[in-house]
């Protein structure tokens, strides 16, 4: 029994705005949402940018016990979950309520909190921490708040995969409706690893940019991180239909893959795997994609394998499709990229409009492919790929499709 | 010890070799140290001098601390400790 798969809701928070509307103004802009973090103790850091969401505060958001139980990775979930349910006008209650779900992934999960709370006893010596601190840092906090919050009593748990969590979170809640098993999956991904010790670990890699993530431009010089979230209704087709939802576009495939070689550099052959997969999954010839949303760290490594997966994948119309990577704009989310990812995957299929790769200076022959530089492109595409390539050699890919 | 033997301890470490068989004029290719592993020495240089080795994994040959032969490195590292 398979089902097709669309999208009823999108929602997110990030360093390019606070809702949906926000993020695609500021892709259409190619607007730099990177900038000097705002964190303590951001002196000790060697790196000292990042896609941080600014002016925020959580107390407009949160009363005082929510505060209590929400990381920052599981707040930024739940608004962009707000605006993703709003949007798909649904309710859940009996047997709605059981046949739907939330899958969401997260590489650091409460990550803050256990910064914060290790600075409490290591630092400060002191012997207790608020009662709250496991519920409040563990992984599937995010997932476990919204299944509460919106009533989602079906399969639910958290994915992580490092840099791939929220592709393959999205690619479970895709199979589970396309199987029959939920009507209706919560999906996406989060994180708020802008914190001293969630940097301090980056660092060491000696993989960070310090001034800019320049994807695809031979000048880049590493990746920067980012935050936030990215929410999306996935719904059966026929429920949508029948509902007479809003639909922004179907989930046309999903495919993953392991490189089985190493734990952090890419491997062309694991990446052109999935990217070969989820073609072959979506049932779509690989002429019909339009535009791809880049992987795109800003890296030497990802960015030239990626290119040369891609190369390999397409053959001739590799020249012909657009690629870029808003990673220049968000920065990297890690467990949550591929969800604010899938944003400039909607804006091409429903606006037209394919982000740009900001930052881009100077060619580099071995990313010799259109990377939308610096200005996005008005261009009709009906299919879209969203890669992501985690370290640990674990890709995921997804194709949407214009409905 | 000295700043070289220092070097040379942390090198073959990494390398797996007896510090003796690390010659000052080998590339660290030559040693077999892989990038992951030069990510590991800047570490322990930097731990074993208490100094901060300007080093970017994306360009490890473009940067102003020479990684092309053992010597270089130790040559970067003595004007790093008088800086």
């Amino acid at each position: 029994m398979t089902r097709r798969v669309v999208i009823t809701g999108a929602g997110t928070i990030n360093a390019l705005g606070g809702d949906v509307p926000a993020t695609f103004a500021a892709m259409k802009e190619g607007r730099c949402g990177i900038g000097p973090l705002e964190i303590r103790d951001v002196e000790r850091l060697s790196i000292q940018i990042g896609g941080q969401v600014k002016g925020y505060d959580e107390h407009s958001h949160f009363n005082r016990q929510q505060i209590a139980l929400y990381d920052r990775f599981t707040q930024f979930t739940l608004l962009a979950a707000r605006e993703a349910l709003a949007q798909s006008g649904l309710t859940f209650t009996g047997a709605l309520a059981d046949h739907s779900g939330v899958i969401l992934g997260t590489s650091g999960g409460g990550l803050t909190t256990q910064d914060e709370n290790y600075r409490t006893v290591y630092e400060e010596g002191k012997n207790r921490v608020h009662p709250f601190i496991v519920p409040k840092l563990m992984n599937n906090a995010a997932v476990s708040q919204v299944s509460m919050e919106w009533n989602l009593r079906g399969p639910s748990f958290t994915v992580s995969t490092a840099c791939a969590s929220s592709n393959h979170a999205m690619g479970q809640a895709f199979n589970m409706v396309r199987s029959g098993m939920a009507t209706v999956m919560v999906t996406g991904g989060s994180e708020s690893m802008l914190c001293f010790g969630g940097i301090k670990a980056w660092e060491g890699l000696r993989v960070m940019s310090k001034d800019a993530c320049r994807p695809f431009s031979a000048t880049r010089n590493g990746m920067v991180q980012g935050e936030g979230a990215g929410v999306f209704v996935f719904e059966d087709y026929a429920h949508a239909k029948a509902r007479g939802a809003e639909i922004l576009c179907e989930v046309a495939g999903f495919a993953m893959s392991s490189d089985a070689s190493d734990i952090v550099m890419p491997s062309k052959q694991g990446a052109a795997r999935a990217i070969a997969g989820a073609l072959r999954d979506a049932r779509i010839d690989r002429a019909e994609v339009g535009y791809i949303n880049a992987h795109g760290t800003g890296t030497a490594a990802n960015d030239k394998t990626e290119c040369a997966a891609v190369a390999d994948v397409f053959g001739p119309h590799a020249d012909k499709l657009m690629i870029s990577s808003t990673k220049s704009m968000h920065g990297h989310l890690i467990g949550g990229t591929g969800a604010v990812e899938l944003l400039a995957c909607i804006m091409a299929l429903r606006e037209g409009v394919i982000a740009p790769t900001i930052g881009y200076e100077e060619p580099d022959p071995e990313c010799a492919l259109d990377v939308v530089p610096n200005v996005a492109r008005d261009a009709a595409v009906d299919v879209v790929l969203s890669n992501a390539f985690a370290f640990g050699g674990l890709n995921a890919v997804i194709a949407l499709r214009k409905i | 010890m000295s700043t070289q033997d220092k070097i040379i301890a942390i090198l073959a470490e990494q390398a797996l070799l007896a510090p003796s068989d690390v010659g000052v004029d080998d590339a660290l290719e030559d040693l077999g140290i892989d990038s992951m592993a030069l990510v590991e020495c800047i570490f322990a240089i930097e731990e074993a001098f208490d100094i901060s080795v300007p080093f970017n994994a994306n360009a490890p040959h473009n940067g102003e601390f020479d990684i092309s032969t053992v010597a270089s490195i130790i040559a970067a590292v003595e004007r790093l400790k008088a800086e």
